[in-house]
């Protein structure tokens, strides 16, 4: 069994002078919940595409289940894919829809009856066999386009913003039910998605993309927690980015000054030396507020705004002379956590693991 | 679809919207139909004109095997002709469907440019053509003559005098049924190209995309997907050729020669030269009522795949 599902090794795609994908070299581990995420026109798709052999790559090489794809035509790859806005057969009913695959693979037309009521009961949709797409809602449309390629038991899945037409409450309940169709199939699946969010919720692993490039490769957590760059730590999540100038390095500790404020810096990266010109990112969540200053380190700061959203306060803290971070407190109800009032001092603490600093 | 007329006074607004064309239909088509249709039960009189002796005479006439041999040859004439239209048409709307936005309103354009001069100007424009000395047969007789001479004197061999016969006479392509389906495709291919070209352009090629995706070859793609979703433009620009193929007269008369090829000639002689007008009325009665039998079927069997579209 080979080693990656998919494999990508270098792979570049131009459009005219214009790259969409640039030299992306990925493996999507078989059986795992992959995500590209990135903001529109970042070449997720194109990355989508260039596996499901829509396109052809400029250069480089796509490997699906360890064989080099070359030129293949997509009805010869053994991917399926569920299409943005789900380009069902308009002319077919369901049942023809999802039949479709198993037919042009002529197999026998029991077996085919067979298949589809077992795909079609699988996104629990088992009765509308005879109904034409246009008579199914949103959601019910997604479903065919999820049976339809689910049905042929491909090697791989590739998913294109496929929840992107749903409204809210419905997209959330059907990224839940993916991700538990993903883990009762067992098929490796490939997932476009733009909201970050969703791509937390049900990925194994995620990689970032920006311009054509991917910036970061690693878990939910991997990539909130340790963002390797400024795109990703702003691109994933709330974060308080802040430029400053590192004036001391210790242990993988740094003190940067930041517009008069020194804060204190945990994980920092090898080869950064005092002078150089950093940015601090920290989540907004991770940034306590006390009354009275809790220890040398805190930095005082105005609170100059008081968002209540519900489950959480949010505080837009005056640090220093220019710079104003944003504070998420959440809302527990028992005090753990003081309110604060507009204008009033407060003095900000984090852990020093919790200011990333980022160099690039 | 209409919703359902719930009061009289739904009714009375209905009447009062559609009355200016109502009208117009009435004058101008239901009433010189109805002329038409009581003519043809008439006889001609001796001088022409109508003598209003109510005779089945007519309709017996058009069993004439003459007339049914035209009949045929006229369906004969005009289904060709929307054959190659519908063969030519409809990779050409393909083509055009597919450029880039900005040079698919270019060629449409220079689709329907050839309309702006007159009709009977582009009829004759194929009558010099392809007549004996018209420039195709120019082309044939010394262009391609000389063309063979020179290689028969460079390369001998025994299959050069054959070439060197025919290519000594003209073609004969003027005054044939081919010059007239010539005429008739040219004059009603953009009939044939818009309809397909609106359905080609509405259709999503992501589905085409999707049916490669499901195992589909671009044959069977095109075979499951992409026909009976663009069948619809097929079927309404057959229509649109096939009609105005059948009741043709310019056309056949200026390129057919000196015989009488199609129907719409002999319903011309009968109304201009014969001056049998009820004859040249059962004659045109008949016409009519074929294509309308015709269309309708042809679009009720269209239907089936019409109503896939979203």
């Amino acid at each position: 069994m080979a080693e990656y599902a998919v494999e990508l090794r270098n792979v570049s795609k131009f459009f005219g002078s214009v790259a969409a994908v640039r030299n992306v070299t990925l493996g999507i581990r078989e059986g795992e919940f992959f995500s590209l995420l990135g903001p529109s026109g970042c070449g997720k798709t194109t990355t989508l595409r260039l596996i499901a052999g829509f396109e052809l790559p400029t250069a480089g090489e796509v490997y699906i289940g360890g064989e080099l794809q070359g030129d293949t035509p997509p009805y010869r790859r053994p991917v399926n894919t569920v299409f943005q806005n789900y380009a069902l057969f308009p002319h077919m009913t369901v049942y023809e829809n999802v039949a479709f695959g198993l037919r042009m693979r002529r197999l026998p037309e029991n077996e085919i009856r067979r298949q589809v009521h077992e795909a079609l009961e699988m996104v629990r949709l088992s009765g509308l066999e005879r109904r034409r797409p246009r008579e199914l809602s949103g959601g019910q449309q997604q479903r065919v386009a999820l049976a339809r390629a689910l049905v042929n038991r491909p090697r791989v899945l590739l998913l294109d913003e496929p929840l992107g037409a749903l409204d809210q409450k419905l997209r959330r309940a059907m990224q839940l039910e993916l991700k538990n169709l993903q883990q009762q199939v067992g098929i490796t699946f490939i997932y476009v998605t733009h909201d970050q969010e969703e791509a937390m919720t049900m990925s194994d692993r995620i990689a970032v993309m920006d311009q054509g490039a991917i910036l970061q490769v690693g878990t939910p957590a991997e990539i909130y927690e340790c963002p390797a760059s400024r795109f990703v730590a702003d691109f994933i999540g709330e974060t308080n980015l802040l430029e400053g100038k590192v004036v001391e390095v210790w242990d993988h500790h740094a003190l940067v000054l930041v517009d008069g404020a020194r804060m204190v810096c945990g994980a920092v990266p090898e080869g950064v030396r005092v002078g150089q010109r950093v940015t601090v990112a920290i989540r907004p969540e991770r940034i306590s507020l006390h009354a009275q200053p809790p220890g040398p380190l805190a930095i005082p700061g105005i609170v100059r705004d008081v968002v209540y959203t519900g489950a959480d306060i949010r505080y837009m803290v005056r640090m220093a002379d220019r710079v104003t971070v944003l504070v998420r407190s959440p809302n527990t109800g028992n005090g753990s956590t003081p309110h604060f009032l507009r204008n009033e001092t407060v003095y900000l603490s984090w852990r020093p693991e919790s200011a990333r600093l980022l160099v690039a | 679809m209409a919703q359902p007329l719930r009061t009289r006074r739904d009714l009375l607004r209905l009447l009062i919207l559609i009355s200016p064309s109502l009208l117009w239909l009435v004058i101008f088509f239901l009433l010189p139909l109805l002329l038409v249709f009581a003519i043809s039960f008439g006889q001609r009189g001796t001088y022409g004109g109508v003598q209003w002796t109510p005779t089945l005479a007519n309709y017996a006439r058009l069993l004439d095997p003459l007339y049914l041999r035209i009949f045929l040859r006229t369906l004969f004439i005009a289904g060709t002709a929307t054959v190659l239209c519908a063969l030519i048409g409809y990779p050409m709307a393909f083509f055009i469907a597919t450029r880039p936005a900005r040079w698919r309103n270019a060629f449409l354009l220079l689709l329907v440019i050839p309309f702006w001069t007159n009709f009977l100007v582009r009829m004759y424009a194929w009558l010099f053509l392809l007549r004996d000395n018209g420039p195709i047969n120019v082309l044939w007789t010394e262009g391609i003559h000389a063309a063979v001479a020179w290689l028969a004197a460079a390369i001998p061999a025994p299959f050069w005098e054959p070439l060197l016969q025919a290519t000594s006479t003209p073609l004969r392509l003027f005054g044939t049924d081919g010059a007239v389906i010539v005429g008739l495709v040219y004059a009603w291919l953009p009939d044939m190209v818009l309809p397909c070209y609106a359905a080609v352009e509405r259709l999503d090629p992501r589905l085409v995309e999707a049916a490669q995706d499901l195992y589909a070859t671009r044959v069977r793609a095109f075979l499951r997907v992409v026909l009976p979703l663009t069948r619809s433009g097929l079927i309404t620009g057959s229509v649109l050729v096939f009609v105005p193929c059948v009741g043709a007269y310019v056309t056949p008369d200026l390129l057919g020669g000196a015989r009488t090829v199609m129907i719409g000639n002999v319903i011309y002689s009968q109304f201009m030269m014969a001056r049998d007008y009820p004859f040249g009325s059962a004659l045109s009665f008949v016409l009519m009522a074929l294509m309308l039998v015709a269309t309708v079927a042809y679009f009720r069997l269209g239907g089936e795949g019409g109503r896939g579209r979203g």
